[in-house]
């Protein structure tokens, strides 16, 4: 991507941004009834897009290939179990990407 | 009536101590975004530009990864609106109370993010504490916090005494452990599992680069799918009882 490519992409994810947020007002002025499709995509679409950017973030994986995925897969089970140990997301979130800049920078270099 | 300014200087001090726990947080992810904006290569301005503009921590990380790809604006675009899908619902439940406010509202529907969407719904104030100007300073202190916190690791990210080779994934940790509390959250886990199955099919059939855009359309449609057969049988139901 050039320069112009990249600031077009990035307006374009504020610009889409930006809609979900003044989707109501722009709608629904005034109490109309919001059409069923909308509000349902609303309530039940975000679990569905993090179980998608969990697989989005992991799709370069190469299981079969050395290091068989092992830090990402390590990592992934530090944040699973600090996570479920304390929940403090912050806590968690460091503890993995700690976890793997050590792997990558000293163990599977 | 109070001025416009005595009311925002009254609420200033509880807005500033509802959001102390947001900049704490905000601060933090801002910063490794920033670094992890400018250590991929991108100029020091883009966290800066999209902390301002977009405003949706989420939707920032994610767009690292997409500048880094192959130029796709309508990927770019679908990907912003399943994201940002629930501020629509945060929306809706703010309609009545935003409605009435004057040309502020403006620029608190465009920061509307999770954590000010949570602390204005959920925010118990003195009477004298006018709500409106605490909601508005609660929507501009919290992306001030944040934009505070990329643009400190956009410029000072390159000072760091170690390398951050492999910082990239605070991104994967964040999600998976948005993942994990909501998994551990919620009652019906369909939504989730849904997402999680279709796109990993789409992966394993289409591959790295393609697979978003069908995987997000085929969610979408079993998600309105589900819904109407729900529909469907509450009306049965619901006959039934009559």
């Amino acid at each position: 991507m050039n320069e112009t490519q990249q600031l077009i992409t990035l307006a374009v994810i504020a610009l889409g941004t930006v809609l979900t947020r003044a989707l109501p007002f722009l709608l629904f002025p005034a109490g109309r009834t919001v059409p069923r499709p909308i509000r349902t995509l609303g309530e039940l679409l975000h679990p569905a897009v993090f179980g998608m950017l969990v697989i989005y973030c992991l799709r370069n994986l190469q299981p079969l290939t050395p290091p068989y995925a092992l830090p990402e897969c390590i990592s992934v089970a530090v944040v699973v179990i600090v996570h479920l140990c304390f929940r403090r997301t912050l806590l968690s979130v460091l503890a993995g990407t700690l976890c793997y800049m050590l792997l990558v920078q000293l163990v599977f270099c | 009536m109070p001025s416009k300014t005595s009311a925002l200087r009254a609420a200033l001090p509880h807005a500033f101590r509802h959001t102390l726990p947001i900049l704490a947080g905000f601060l933090f992810l801002g910063m490794t975004y920033g670094i992890y904006m400018t250590g991929s290569g991108f100029p020091v301005y883009y966290p800066l530009l999209t902390s301002l503009l977009v405003f949706s921590g989420t939707m920032e990380f994610l767009a690292v990864n997409l500048l880094l790809g192959a130029f796709s604006p309508i990927q770019a675009f679908l990907l912003a609106l399943c994201i940002g899908a629930r501020h629509t619902v945060y929306g809706l439940s703010m309609l009545e109370e935003y409605r009435p406010l004057g040309p502020k509202k403006f620029y608190m529907i465009f920061g509307l993010c999770d954590e000010t969407f949570s602390v204005n719904r959920a925010a118990v104030l003195p009477g004298t504490v006018d709500r409106g100007a605490f909601m508005f300073l609660v929507t501009l202190l919290d992306q001030c916090y944040w934009v505070c916190g990329a643009s400190l690791g956009a410029l000072f990210g390159s000072f760091l005494p170690f390398p951050t080779q492999g910082l990239d994934f605070s991104m994967t940790a964040l999600f998976v452990v948005i993942f994990l509390e909501q998994l551990l959250k919620e009652r019906s886990h369909l939504s989730s599992l849904l997402g999680l199955a279709v796109s990993l099919c789409f992966l394993l059939l289409l591959g790295p680069d393609l697979f978003l855009i069908p995987s997000i359309v085929t969610i979408c449609l079993l998600l309105l799918l589900c819904d109407r057969h729900a529909q469907k049988a509450g009306k049965k139901e619901g006959a039934g009882h009559e």
